[in-house]
């Protein structure tokens, strides 16, 4: 099964790329693209016709007041709502084409392409190495040198190797949050997923370690696509492509960040990024 | 306007101060209560036994004898039962408890279940043995044999472990299992490399309870017709068994007619309490190996 997903990764990426370069500087494909989506907690209507179309490698950032709906969207976005009891949704989700809310889609598969970081750092209480080859390993990685290479390429990639290089079997509870937070990114790459969730991941870190992990989102975008939710307007704008706000379950705006930030065209947008109230 | 009066603060200083010094004395007291009887009785216990314990009173047969009597019967009666149980409500146990906690609906039926393990878990031991007397000696028609007693007592422990297990898989932090299925863990991926790694410490210790509770059993063994008398060593799952705690039962019964008795029970109970001591060893030594932190 997994070597078949691994096959199904290759073609797609070839797949990009031929898009790619046939259509240098065409519009960037969509991969997410949000249709009348509704969804409520047994009574709470927590997202009100949504319609959101999510371009390939860019940063999308969604902003909005405190129980507005953020977190329930993206988690609608990788099916990780569903883990809530009493959870109804309508509308449709196409990740690529295909309806990623039909029964019949497989989470487990949406999930290997549609990765997530949360809001607190959450590594396994497992050694460092543990934590990244956890992903690998169950979707069948068994090979111990294929599984060192992907553990360094991840941490790599998540700018925490040097940090860690040298302690990678000691517990990762032993590491600051900042790293912590790092290190759950770079078990997040190490399934190579093609989107990155990621949910106020810097909200539980200081300022130094929420600006490295700025960094690595601006480094993360020429690979990934990232969708990223934020309390902090100064965040949104410094590192996303585009804007979502939300409020109270719907969408009022969707553009582009300098658009949003600079010139909205609803009254409430500015004044939510105003700071007049939320 | 001040709440709080500086006056009546200070009046009440004092008997504030008084009272918590008086309550520490009760809880110690409360403590020693407990810690002298236990003390009581394992002096006496072992004062009387001590000197009956030798190897040939392990190794040996029984007998009416008292000088030549023996317990290697009981003690392999005991360990074929603990044979039984171990395993039989490791899995069920805990099998139940991830169903409960992990697949199974939320709601009403899920609670009544769930309340009625935990009654479960107060039933008279008695009552077991009549249900494993009907249940396993006569319907099933197994005899009053090491299979029978053993689930007889399995059954008796396993609201222990189902409710101690349920609490274990309850503690395990949901956002450890979120990063799980958040990279296309199936559920039964995390249940084992996750969850249940990091319940098992928990689970450990309900075991230990259990076994404890098993391994001193008496009442619904008599009820099962176990006997103490001159039977062979048990070889298997379907052989008649003695057992430790009715071995001390029968000597203590019959005491008033051999003195010696009294000294052969108390030795056998110091054999059972290490018995009991080494397999907790065991349970809490695997413990400490996975204990985590989160
Ligand atoms: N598990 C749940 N059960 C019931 N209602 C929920 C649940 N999670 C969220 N809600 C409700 O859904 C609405 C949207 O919540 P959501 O968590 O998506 O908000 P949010 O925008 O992420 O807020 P915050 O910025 O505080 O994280 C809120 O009204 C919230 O009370
Ligand atoms: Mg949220």
């Amino acid at each position: 099964m997994s070597a078949l997903s691994e096959n199904q990764k290759i073609r797609v990426k070839i797949n990009d790329k031929e898009v790619n370069e046939s259509a240098a500087s065409e519009e960037k494909r969509a991969v997410f693209q949000t249709k009348n989506l509704n969804l409520w907690y047994s009574e709470t209507h927590a997202l009100k016709d949504i319609n959101l179309e999510i371009k390939e490698n860019e940063v999308t950032a969604v902003i909005g007041p405190s129980g507005c709906g953020k977190s329930t969207y993206i988690k609608t976005l990788n099916r990780m709502v569903e883990l809530v009891p009493g959870v109804r949704i309508t509308g449709e989700i196409k990740y690529k084409d295909k309806n990623i809310l039909d029964k019949d889609f497989s989470v487990e598969e949406l999930r290997t392409q549609v990765g997530m970081v949360f809001q607190k750092p959450n590594p396994f209480p497992k050694s460092i190495y543990e934590n990244i080859a956890y992903g690998p390993k169950i979707h069948g990685i068994k090979n111990k040198k294929i599984l060192d290479e992907i553990v360094e390429k991840s941490l790599r990639g998540a700018s925490i190797w040097d940090e860690v290089k040298d302690r990678l079997h000691e517990n990762a509870y032993g590491l600051s949050g900042g790293q912590q937070q790092r290190l759950c990114i770079a078990r997040c790459l190490a399934v190579e997923p093609e989107v990155i969730l990621m949910d106020e991941p810097t909200s539980a870190l200081d300022p130094k370690s929420t600006l490295r992990i700025e960094e690595l989102v601006q480094e993360l975008r020429k690979d990934y696509s990232i969708i990223i939710v934020t309390h902090n307007m100064q965040q949104a704008a410094r590192i996303s492509d585009k804007t979502a706000f939300f409020l109270n379950g719907e969408v009022v705006e969707f553009d582009d960040t300098d658009k949003i930030f600079t010139n909205p065209s609803d009254q409430r947008t500015e004044d939510y990024i105003s700071g007049r109230f939320g | 306007m001040k709440h709080i009066d500086e006056s009546v603060v200070q009046r009440r200083m004092k008997s504030r101060i008084r009272n918590n010094m008086i309550l520490k004395q009760v809880f110690f007291v409360a403590t020693l209560f407990g810690l002298f009887f236990l003390a009581v009785l394992l002096i006496r216990v072992f004062s009387q036994g001590i000197s009956w314990i030798n190897w040939d009173f392990i190794t040996g047969r029984l007998s009416t004898d008292p000088d030549r009597a023996g317990i290697m019967g009981a003690i392999l009666g005991t360990s074929w039962l603990m044979l039984v149980v171990i395993p039989v409500t490791f899995i069920v146990g805990v099998g139940t408890a991830i169903y409960l906690e992990l697949y199974a609906k939320q709601g009403k039926f899920h609670n009544f279940i769930a309340t009625n393990i935990s009654n479960l878990a107060g039933v008279p031991s008695i009552v077991y043995g009549l249900l494993g007397l009907t249940l396993f000696v006569r319907t099933m028609k197994f005899g009053n044999v090491v299979l029978a007693g053993g689930l007889t007592l399995s059954l008796l422990v396993l609201p222990i472990v189902i409710v101690a297990a349920q609490e274990a898989i309850r503690a395990v932090p949901q956002h450890l299992s979120e990063a799980s299925y958040g990279m296309g863990a199936t559920k039964w991926q995390t249940v084992k490399k996750i969850i249940l790694p990091a319940a098992l410490p928990g689970i450990l210790t309900g075991a230990i309870l259990a076994l404890s509770r098993a391994i001193g059993e008496t009442a619904p063994l008599t009820v099962l017709g176990i006997p103490a008398l001159l039977i062979p060593f048990p070889g298997s799952l379907f052989d008649t068994f003695t057992a430790l705690p009715m071995q001390i039962y029968y000597w203590t019964l019959d005491s008033s007619l051999v003195a010696e008795y009294a000294y052969l029970a108390a030795a056998t109970i110091i054999v059972l309490l290490v018995l009991l001591f080494l397999l907790n060893s065991i349970a809490i030594f695997i413990r400490n190996r996975f204990q985590q932190r989160y």
